[in-house]
C-alpha cells in the first residue's frame, strides 16, 4: 500500500515547541486519515529546528465506497415531500427507491453509494486545513500576504511544503495542493549553512538519506543520542565526566541540525563559585553542559558546547568564541556571589517589608514573621529545637534578595544554605533554607531533619490559610498559587515524617497569625468601623472584605445588617423623627453588635504586642496559642475558624484521597474515615484506612459491611416510611428473641471495646472488635423479623439496627464504604 | 564592493564597522536615515520604526539610533554595561521572504563568515510594555553570543501590522567588540588608526558613562523629572486632540509625529525615574500603562496621516 511523506519547511521553530508539534502533527494527520476510512498501518512524525516532517505508511491507495441508506416521506406523502426527497438523495424518480414497512407505515429508502476517493485527492484536501489550524502556542503572520486578514499563520515563516504519497516500487505523485501561495512539491532544503541548496526526494527512505548527506539528522533522537555520545566521550578522553541534563539535550537538540560537539574551558578561578552557579550560568545562558572530576565529584573549569557546523578550522573559532561570551558571565556570576557574601542574612529582612507578598496579605515581612511563629508552635510537635527552628524560618527566605538568586531563581534555598553556613549558622538552620521549599511535586525528595519539617510545614500552611481566608482557592484547572502542591506537600511531610499533628488547630494559630501580622489596620480593627466624615472622606466599607468577613460574619450577622451598619457608618442622617425611633434603634444595636466583634478581634494584639516581655508565671504558653484561645472565646471568631478549618481539611482530604489513590488505596474507605468528623490527624486517618482496608478483606469484614448495608438500607426504608429517625437506646424489656438481646450484647461489648482499642489508636484491636458484631448481626437478620407487627416491638427492632450503625462508626461511616 | 583603506575595514574600526552595515543595507534599498534627535530606549522607537511600521505602504529603511538605558550605567567599570550605547536598526516592510538570508550577507558584511562562525536563531519572543507591540523572531547567536534580535512585528502601537514587518536590531559595540577581538568596550578602535592617531570608544564615551551614571542613579532632579513626565502626557494628547480633522471622506490627523514626539519623551523621564528607584513596584506599572496609552494614541492617530493610512 502506499505511504505518504509530508515535510513542512520553515525558519528556525523554537526548540521547547517541536516535539509537541510533531506529535500533533502525526495525530492530527492520521485521526483525519482514518476518519475518511483510511486506515494507516504506522506513522512517525520528526522536528528539527527547520522542519516538521511526517511519514505514513500503508495507506489504502482508495476510500472504500459508502453505503447509506436515507429514510423518505410516506408513501402518499405530498408531492413537495417527495420532490425533496429526490432531490436531496439524487434519485432520479421513486422508482429507485426501496419501500420499507414500520409500525407507523410504508416509508421509502433511499440507498445511496458514495464511491469511495482516491486516497491522494483526500490527503490534498486534508493537508491544507490542518495547516492552516495548526495548533502552534503562538503563531505569527509575514510578508507581502499578511496586508490581508485570513493570511497563514505559522510559527515562523513556511517556506516550502513536501507531500509526496505513491507505492515504494513506483514514482510517487506530488499530492497537489497550495496553502497561501505555497505549493506542495517535492523539494526540500539541506543544512542552513553547510548545505543549503535544493533537494528533490521521492518518499521517505530517500528523504531521510539525502537530508543526512546534505547534513541534517532529522530524528531528534539521533540527534540527542549523539549529543550525549559525543559530549560523554570528549570527557571520558580527559579523564572527567560529564554532568547529564536531560532538560538542556532536549533543548539543545532542538537548537541544531547537525550537532557537533567541542569543548572549552574557562579560567580556574571561577571555581571558587559553588558548582551549582556555575553551572546555572553556562546552562541557562550558554545551553552548555558542564564537566565534573569523577574523583572529587566537583565541576572542573571545562564546559561542553554542541555547535551546528563543521567548521574548516576544526571549530577553533568557534570554541574561542564560546569560552570570550563564559567567561564575563562566569565574571558577573562570582562578582554576584563575593558581593552577596558580604551582606548577613539577617540584615537583609528589612527590605522585605517593601516587599508585597500579596496585596492582602501583606508584606514578605509578616509572610516571615507569620511562618517564624508558626514553626515555633509546630517544632516541640516534630521533635525540632524551637529556638533552632524559629531562627531557620527567620533565615530561610532571606537569599531571595541576593544578587544570585535574583540572577538563578532556580537556586533559591541552596544558595540560603551556602550563605548560611558561610556566616556561621548551625547546620539544621542553614539545611532548613533550601528543604523548606521542599517537596515541590510528588516525586521530589521529604525533608527529614525536623527543624526543616517544621520550617517546610509552617510554610505551606501559612500559604494555604492565608488563600483560604481571602477566599483565593484553586478553583477547576486554576491554581496559581500552587495551592494544590502545598497541601500535596504537607502531606507528604507529615507521612513521610509520621508527624502528629492536629490540623484544626495549627489552621487556627495560622488564621491568628494573619488576623494580627497582615489583616490588621495600621490602627486597630476598631479603626474599620470609624465614621464618614466630610473632611477627610474617611470611612469606606474596608471591612466589607473576605478577610474580614470570614470572622465577622460566620454566623450571617453581618450579611442580615450589611445595610444598617453601613447606614449607621456613613452617618445618614435621613432618620430622626420619632417614627423611625424603631429603625434608629436597629440599626444602632447593629452597629453596636459590629463594634463589640470588632474590639475582639483587637484582642489578638495585646498578646503580640508584649510577646517579647519577661514571661509571667501565670503566661506558660505562646503569643499565638494564647491569641487564639481568647479569639475562640466569642462564638462568632470560633466559628469562623472552625469554618475555615473544616472546609481547608476538606481540601486536604481530597489531596490525601488522590495521594492515596495513586498508592493503590480505595478513595471510599478514605471518605468512610474522614466522614466521622474531626479527623485532622492525618497519619491517624492514614492509619485507620490501612487498617479497615486489611477488615475488609477478611470474611468478617466482608459479612460484617453487608450486614451493616443491610441494616441501613431497612432503616432507611422505615424512615422514609415514618418520616421520623429511629435514634435512641433501645428498651431490653421490649426484647422478644434471644438474638435480640444478644445483638445488644454484642453492640454494647464490642462498643466498650472498640472505642477503648481507638482510644489508644490501636486500629488492628479496634477491627478485630468489630469482627465479633458478625454472629450477632448475621443471627438477628436469620431469626428476626424487624417489621413486627406490634408497633412498639417493630420501633425497638429498628432502634436495635441503629445501633449497629452507630457501633461501627467508632472505626469508620460504613455507609460511605463501597461494594 | 571597492577596496577600503585599512582604517575603515569594519574590523579594524568602529565607524568602519557602521559603514559597512549602512552600506549593505543601502544596496538591499534601504532608506539610511540618521539617528532620531531624542533620546529613547531603543532604536525601536525611532518614528521610522514605530509609526512607519504602521500601515500598507512598503518601507525599507535602516539607521544607528543611540539608546539610553539608564539603569544599565556602571560609572564606566565594567567591561560590557552602558547606558548610552548604539544600536543599528533595520526595518523592512513588508518582510522579505529572504530576510534571513539577508541578516547573514550582513554579517559577511562585517566580516562575520558563516563557514566558520557558528551562526544559530534562538527563540526570542520579543514583547515591548511600553509600546503596546509584540511580535515573533528569535535571538541571533554567534558562537553563543548574542549579537543581533530579529522580529517579525505583529502589532505596534496597539495596531495590528498589515502586512508584517521585518525588524532587525544589531547590538554594535558588542559585535565590533567580538569582531576586533577585544574584552572591554573601551578598548574598541574607533577611527581604525593606530598609535598617536587612534582614538577608542574609551575615548570617546568613558567619561560620559561615568558622568550619567552619577546623573542616572544618584542627582537626576527628580521633582523635575516627575514634572516633566506629567507634561510630556499633557501635551500628547492636547496635540493628538488637536490634530484631528474631518477629511474628505474619513477622519485624518495632522499631528501625529510631534505627538509622538512626547510619548518618547515620556517614556525616557520613566526610564531615568526608575532608574532613580523614585517609582514602586504597583506604580511601575501604572506609569508604563500610561506611555502605553499615549503609544497607542499616536499609533491610532498615525493611521490616520498621509503615510500612515491605506491607499
Amino acid at each position: 500500500m502506499p505511504d505518504l511523506l509530508l515535510e513542512l519547511f520553515s525558519e528556525e521553530i523554537p526548540a521547547r515547541m517541536q516535539a509537541k508539534a510533531a506529535d500533533d502533527l502525526r495525530r492530527m494527520v492520521t485521526d483525519k486519515l482514518v476518519a475518511e476510512g483510511l486506515v494507516y498501518e504506522g506513522a512517525k512524525a520528526f522536528a528539527t529546528p527547520r522542519r516538521l516532517a511526517l511519514t505514513v505508511h500503508g495507506i489504502p491507495a482508495r476510500q472504500p465506497d459508502l453505503k447509506t441508506e436515507r429514510r423518505g416521506p410516506k408513501i402518499g406523502a405530498p408531492d413537495a415531500a417527495v420532490q425533496g426527497f429526490l432531490k436531496a438523495t439524487g434519485l432520479k424518480s421513486l422508482d429507485e427507491a426501496k419501500i420499507q414497512k414500520d409500525a407507523k407505515g410504508d416509508f421509502y429508502i433511499a440507498l445511496i453509494e458514495k464511491p469511495g476517493s482516491a486516497a491522494i485527492d483526500v490527503i490534498a484536501e486534508i493537508l491544507p486545513v490542518i495547516i492552516r489550524t495548526f495548533p502552534w502556542p503562538k503563531s505569527m503572520r509575514w510578508g507581502a500576504r499578511s496586508a490581508k486578514s485570513g493570511s497563514l499563520t505559522w510559527v515562523r515563516p513556511l517556506h516550502a511544503i513536501t507531500a509526496t504519497f505513491g507505492l515504494e516500487t513506483e514514482e510517487p505523485d506530488v499530492v497537489k495542493f497550495s496553502v497561501d501561495g505555497i505549493e506542495a512539491g517535492q523539494t526540500t532544503y539541506g543544512h542552513r549553512f553547510m548545505a543549503p541548496s535544493a533537494i528533490s526526494v521521492r518518499r521517505f527512505e530517500d528523504y531521510g538519506a539525502k537530508l543526512k548527506a546534505a547534513k541534517v539528522i532529522l530524528d531528534p533522537q539521533a540527534r540527542k543520542d549523539i549529543i550525549v555520545e559525543d559530549a560523554k566521550e570528549l570527557a571520558f578522553a580527559q579523564g572527567l565526566e560529564l554532568v547529564e541534563d536531560q532538560v538542556l539535550v532536549d533543548e539543545v537538540s532542538g537548537l541544531v541540525e547537525w550537532p557537533v560537539v567541542m569543548m572549552g574551558s574557562f579560567e580556574k578561578e571561577f571555581l571558587s563559585i559553588p558548582d551549582e552557579v556555575i553551572r546555572a550560568t553556562i546552562r541557562n545562558n550558554q545551553k552548555c553542559f558542564v564537566v565534573r572530576d569523577p574523583k572529587t565529584g566537583k565541576l572542573t573549569n571545562k564546559f561542553v558546547l554542541t555547535a551546528n557546523i563543521e567548521a574548516p578550522d576544526g571549530g577553533k573559532t568557534i570554541i574561542a568564541g564560546n569560552e570570550r561570551v563564559i567567561r564575563p558571565r562566569l565574571s558577573d556570576a562570582k562578582f554576584f556571589y563575593e558581593t552577596d557574601l558580604k551582606t548577613k542574612l539577617e540584615d537583609r529582612l528589612p527590605k522585605f517589608e517593601q516587599i508585597v507578598f500579596h496585596e492582602k496579605l501583606g508584606t514578605q515581612a509578616a509572610r516571615i514573621k507569620r511562618i517564624e511563629r508558626l514553626a515555633a508552635e509546630i517544632a516541640p510537635l516534630v521533635g525540632a529545637d524551637v529556638e533552632k527552628t524559629k531562627r531557620a524560618a527567620r533565615l530561610a527566605k532571606a537569599d531571595l534578595l541576593t544578587e544570585v538568586v535574583g540572577e538563578f531563581p532556580e537556586l533559591q534555598g541552596l544558595m540560603g544554605k551556602y550563605y548560611a553556613l558561610a556566616q556561621g549558622e548551625d547546620a539544621s538552620v542553614a539545611a532548613a533554607s533550601e528543604e523548606h521549599w521542599k517537596p515541590q511535586g510528588p516525586t521530589d525528595r521529604v525533608p527529614s531533619d525536623p527543624v526543616s519539617v517544621a520550617v517546610a510545614l509552617a510554610d505551606k500552611l501559612d500559604t494555604l490559610v492565608g488563600f483560604w481566608a481571602i477566599d483565593e482557592k484553586p478553583t477547576g484547572s486554576k491554581d496559581p498559587y500552587a495551592l494544590r502542591r502545598a497541601a500535596l506537600g504537607v502531606i507528604r511531610l507529615i507521612l513521610t515524617n509520621e508527624s502528629r499533628l492536629q490540623l484544626g488547630t495549627l489552621f487556627s494559630s495560622a488564621l491568628t497569625l494573619l488576623l494580627y501580622f497582615s489583616f490588621r489596620p495600621d490602627l486597630g480593627y476598631p479603626q474599620l468601623a470609624r465614621r464618614w466624615s466630610p473632611q477627610v472622606e474617611d470611612g469606606k466599607s474596608e471591612w466589607n472584605d473576605a478577610r474580614y468577613l470570614a470572622l465577622l460574619d460566620s454566623d450571617g450577622f453581618i450579611a442580615r445588617h450589611l445595610e444598617e451598619i453601613g447606614m449607621e457608618q456613613m452617618g445618614n442622617p435621613d432618620l430622626g423623627g420619632d417614627d423611625d425611633r424603631e429603625a434608629y434603634d436597629a440599626r444602632a444595636s447593629a452597629y453596636a453588635e459590629f463594634e463589640r466583634r470588632l474590639k475582639h478581634l483587637e484582642l489578638v494584639a495585646v498578646h503580640f504586642m508584649f510577646e517579647d516581655a519577661p514571661l509571667e508565671p501565670a503566661r506558660t504558653k505562646s503569643a499565638v496559642s494564647n491569641a487564639r484561645q481568647q479569639l475562640q472565646s466569642e462564638p462568632f471568631a470560633k466559628l469562623g475558624m472552625d469554618r475555615l478549618a473544616t472546609d481547608l481539611g476538606a481540601f486536604l482530604a481530597d489531596r490525601l484521597k488522590v495521594q492515596l489513590r495513586d498508592q493503590g488505596a480505595r478513595h471510599d474507605l478514605v471518605d468512610a474515615v474522614f466522614s466521622l468528623g474531626g479527623q485532622d490527624d492525618l497519619l491517624l486517618v492514614v492509619r485507620r484506612v490501612e487498617a479497615l482496608g486489611k477488615f475488609l478483606d477478611s470474611d468478617d469484614g466482608k459479612n460484617l459491611l453487608a450486614g451493616t448495608k443491610r441494616a441501613s438500607n431497612i432503616l432507611s426504608i422505615e424512615e422514609k416510611k415514618d418520616k421520623r429517625t429511629f435514634d435512641g437506646a433501645p428498651d431490653a424489656a421490649l426484647y422478644k428473641l434471644g438474638e435480640e438481646k444478644a445483638l445488644a450484647a454484642a453492640i454494647d461489648q464490642v462498643k466498650a471495646e472498640a472505642s477503648a482499642a481507638v482510644a489508644k489508636e490501636d486500629f488492628a484491636a479496634a477491627m478485630s472488635a468489630m469482627a465479633k458484631l458478625r454472629p450477632a448481626v448475621d443471627a438477628f437478620f436469620d431469626k428476626v423479623k424487624v417489621n413486627d407487627d406490634d408497633p412498639k416491638v417493630r420501633e425497638n427492632r429498628l432502634k436495635l439496627l441503629n445501633e449497629i450503625r452507630a457501633a461501627t462508626r467508632a472505626v469508620a461511616d460504613f455507609s460511605r464504604i463501597e461494594g | 564592493m571597492d577596496a577600503l583603506p585599512d582604517h575603515m575595514r569594519p574590523e579594524r574600526s568602529f565607524q568602519g564597522f557602521i559603514l559597512a552595515l549602512q552600506r549593505f543595507w543601502a544596496e538591499q534599498g534601504c532608506v539610511i536615515l540618521q539617528p532620531y534627535d531624542m533620546e529613547m530606549g531603543a532604536g525601536t522607537f525611532h518614528p521610522a520604526t514605530t509609526l512607519r511600521a504602521l500601515g500598507p505602504k512598503p518601507w525599507n529603511a535602516a539607521y544607528v539610533q543611540p539608546s539610553r538605558r539608564p539603569k544599565d550605567g556602571r560609572y564606566g567599570e565594567n567591561p560590557n554595561r552602558l547606558q548610552h550605547y548604539y544600536q543599528f536598526q533595520v526595518i523592512m516592510k513588508p518582510s522579505p521572504p529572504n530576510l534571513q538570508e539577508l541578516y547573514l550577507k550582513s554579517l559577511a558584511a562585517i566580516g562575520i563568515d558563516s563557514a566558520i562562525h557558528d551562526i544559530r536563531f534562538v527563540e526570542d519572543d520579543w514583547e515591548s510594555p511600553t509600546l503596546g507591540a509584540w511580535g515573533l523572531g528569535w535571538e541571533c547567536w554567534c558562537d553563543g553570543m548574542e549579537v543581533s534580535q530579529f522580529t517579525y512585528f505583529q502589532q505596534v502601537a496597539g495596531v495590528e501590522c498589515a502586512p508584517v514587518a521585518g525588524e532587525l536590531t544589531y547590538g554594535l559595540e558588542r559585535l565590533a567588540m567580538y569582531v576586533q577581538g577585544v574584552d572591554r568596550v573601551y578598548d574598541l578602535n574607533f577611527n581604525g588608526r593606530e598609535g598617536a592617531e587612534k582614538v577608542t570608544y574609551g575615548d570617546v564615551f568613558l567619561q560620559a558613562e561615568q558622568e550619567y551614571s552619577r546623573h542616572n542613579f544618584e542627582y537626576a532632579d527628580t521633582t523635575m523629572l516627575f514634572e516633566q513626565f506629567r507634561m510630556a502626557e499633557e501635551a500628547c494628547r492636547k496635540y493628538l486632540a488637536a490634530g484631528w480633522r474631518e477629511g474628505s471622506n474619513s477622519k485624518e490627523h495632522l499631528m501625529a509625529l510631534p505627538a509622538y514626539d512626547q510619548c518618547i519623551k515620556a517614556s525616557h523621564v520613566f526610564n531615568l525615574l526608575d532608574a532613580r528607584g523614585v517609582i514602586s513596584v504597583t506604580e511601575r506599572q501604572s506609569y508604563i500603562a500610561r506611555v502605553r496609552d499615549l503609544a497607542k494614541a499616536c499609533g491610532e492617530a498615525w493611521i490616520h496621516t498621509e503615510t500612515g493610512r491605506a491607499v
